[in-house]
């Protein structure tokens, strides 16, 4: 599974959605429940799901689902 | 395993933290929705806590409690109830729970500190929460858990922080050797021990501070289900939900072999081995369970003199007569725990199975779903670490009825044969020198008098609940009759075993709540406790008892009991619910009991 597929269950865990869908211009604003809060369950389990950390400065940069699956790609060395 | 509930204890962090919205959809209708606990809990947070109030709340459903929250905005807890936000005063909370650590303490010792200055920092913080434990006291007049607080994240003097005046580690040890104090001395202020729970997790992974940095979490989200599971614990353990009963096997559980082939000489248990010393220490922390009031039972496939035989093992710590019960056999052991809860008379959901075969604790999970059956790894040395983290037998307070219960449980079985030496059981009654103490409500019993209320589920007419604060308002409310009963006869004491609360409505005594310990059962104890309440009413001037039987699925025990006590039915629904009245003036059955109550000596 690549990296958008996996990041996908993240979301669909956390919101409790099997609906999502991820495309690279998802923002929060896209999807009802992601406010402040449900954002830190998102990026620690996005960090657990791909055996990670990210830093302070990278998670509060982060402007869509695009940029987060961009890092993620360049933390794991992951092309896929 | 698939037939675990991933809520269970050992579980999965990462897993309840991602699918928590889930988890939660399957819980609410799993229970079927009429039979929890409602309970309001106010969490006052010195640091965020929307991610420990939506773990408790997948903890507490799984306990049967379902709760409504109230939270304090971030750091506002102290103004919450310094200045009595109205929010929190309508939403009158039955628990309060204020999550404050080691980021709360906000100022610290400096290098340039002297003791004294040391010491009056100290003073102003504790004075500070002592002031604020004094204002729930009063307002809200409900129990309250405190953290205390874990180490700091650094220390910057090294080693000497922890015995340097200005030290960190040192400054909170004092303070929480001070909250302990604390708690000792208020009734219903109880600690969650923090700073035990972080060194257990490791303090490492459980700081974070970028989590600190950007949300104002006090600790990493992995650690959180940690402390919220620790924490539905003792609440379920303060509203009276804590397991009662530990049911053991034997072969590679409490002794290393299988004694039917290898015999007692072939069984691993005493200092000569490291396997020995694994089940040693097994043994010495079920005896300790069984000393503080927990009942210990077997259930093992076994032939029973063989099993028996286990226990005169030279290095056995624990003996036969610490079991209650005693099932070793060929049947299945969902039957034979059964069998074990209607012999003790406790429900299968008072009960911990702990066994070293992964198949037998899957059947019993199968079959007996509310018995509590912890997952053992394959390493006996870990079967403690378990049991002990899982926190089945939590408990806020040692009464010395705690202390002495297995012992009860002793006697009551040597009471079992003697009273098959009597011709009629009037007889046998009249032996026994039943002496009771009757009385209203003390404060020195309020303690044990909360506990037996939250913890009886078969005598119990209505299953009224009630929290201390509430006994204490009970004790003194002038339209109240309150009356505890204690009992001892020629064998031992039994303790404080019975409560009955009335309210007075007109001419009326409107019997709240009535239980008593199983323990007592068949004594003629009800008989003495209504003949108090009969004196009570009348010196009121009052004209009727009214009682009421609510049904539950464990109480049906008490079904006829007044009418067996001589009141008249006048009310049944197609619920079960029923309603009897007994005229004091009129005729009424009078009480008969072989009970002599509140003697001179």
């Amino acid at each position: 599974m690549g990296v958008r597929d996996r990041l996908q269950n993240v979301f669909r865990d956390v919101f409790d959605d099997d609906t999502i869908v991820l495309t690279g211009a998802m923002t929060a604003d896209d999807i009802a429940d992601w406010d402040s809060l449900t954002h830190i369950s998102l990026v620690v389990a996005a960090e657990k799901e791909f055996k990670t950390r990210f830093i302070l400065k990278e998670v509060k940069t982060l402007k869509n689902v695009g940029e987060f699956i961009a890092m993620i790609r360049e933390k794991t060395g992951s092309d896929e | 395993m698939s037939d675990r509930h991933p809520l269970d204890y050992p579980f999965d962090p990462q897993e309840l933290l991602r699918k928590k919205k889930s988890l939660k959809r399957a819980l609410i209708p799993a229970h079927g929705g009429g039979t929890f606990l409602d309970k309001k809990i106010a969490i006052l947070g010195g640091s965020t806590t929307s991610e420990v109030k939506d773990l408790l709340e997948l903890f507490l459903l799984r306990a049967g409690i379902r709760p409504a929250f109230y939270e304090s905005e971030y750091n506002k807890y102290h103004e919450d109830v310094l200045f009595s936000a109205p929010e929190l005063m309508e939403f009158k909370p039955d628990l309060v729970y204020v999550h404050t650590s080691s980021v709360n303490i906000g100022a610290w010792p400096t290098l340039n500190s002297g003791e004294t200055e040391v010491d009056r920092l100290f003073e102003g913080c504790l004075a500070s929460f002592k002031t604020f434990w004094d204002r729930i006291e009063t307002t809200l007049r409900c129990p309250v858990i405190q953290n205390n607080f874990e180490e700091p994240w650094d220390r910057p003097l090294g080693n000497l922080d922890a015995w340097d005046h200005r030290g960190r580690s040192h400054y909170v040890a004092r303070l929480n050797a001070a909250f302990a104090a604390e708690a000792r001395k208020r009734p219903t202020l109880y600690l969650q021990d923090l700073h035990y729970l972080a060194s257990e997790h490791g303090l490492r992974s459980w700081h974070d501070r970028n989590l600190w940095y950007l949300y104002k979490s006090a600790l990493a989200y992995e650690a959180i289900p940690d402390l919220a599971y620790n924490l539905s614990r003792i609440i379920a353990a303060v509203f009276g939900l804590s397991r009662k009963c530990l049911v053991l096997d034997l072969d590679n559980t409490l002794w290393g072999g299988v004694i039917g082939d290898e015999g007692l000489q072939g069984l691993q248990l005493g200092p000569e081995t490291p396997e020995g010393e694994i089940f040693s220490a097994i043994q010495a922390y079920a005896k300790t369970l069984k000393e503080r009031g927990i009942i210990l039972a077997i259930c093992s496939k076994n032939e029973d003199n063989t099993a028996r035989e286990g226990f005169s093992h030279p290095d056995t710590v624990l003996s036969l007569d610490d079991f209650t019960g005693f099932k070793a056999n060929w049947l299945h052991k969902p039957a034979n725990i059964s069998a074990l809860a209607a012999e003790i008379n406790i429900g299968a959901d008072s009960m911990v199975f702990l066994d070293d075969n992964p198949a037998e604790r899957a059947i019993v999970r199968g079959q007996l779903m509310t018995v509590a059956v912890p997952e053992l790894g394959p390493d006996a040395s870990g079967y403690l670490d378990v049991l002990d983290r899982a926190r089945y037998f939590e408990t806020v307070s040692l009464s010395s009825d705690d202390l002495q219960r297995s012992a009860q449980y002793a006697m009551n079985a040597k009471l079992e044969q003697a009273g098959t030496q009597f011709a009629d059981y009037d007889e046998f009654l009249k032996h026994l020198q039943m002496r009771a103490e009757i009385r209203g409500f003390q404060a020195l019993y309020h303690d044990r008098i909360t506990q037996l209320i939250n913890k009886s589920n078969q005598f119990n007419v209505t299953t009224r609940r009630y929290t201390l604060n509430e006994v204490q308002a009970a004790a003194e409310a002038p339209d109240q009759v309150t009356l505890f009963g204690r009992l001892k006869d020629r064998f031992g004491d039994h303790g404080l075993i019975s409560v009955v609360m009335g309210s007075v409505h007109g001419n009326d005594l409107k019997v709240d709540l009535w239980v008593m310990s199983c323990r007592v059962l068949k004594r003629g104890m009800e008989h003495a406790m209504l003949e108090s309440l009969i004196a009570a009413a009348r010196t009121k001037g009052l004209a009727r008892l009214l009682g009421s039987y609510v049904p539950t699925p464990k109480n049906t025990m008490v079904k006829d009991l007044f009418t067996e006590l001589g009141f008249e039915k006048i009310k049944r629904d197609d619920d079960g619910n029923a309603e009897f009245v007994y005229a004091l003036k009129g005729p009424g059955a009078r009480p008969r009991h072989h009970i002599s109550v509140n003697p001179r000596n």
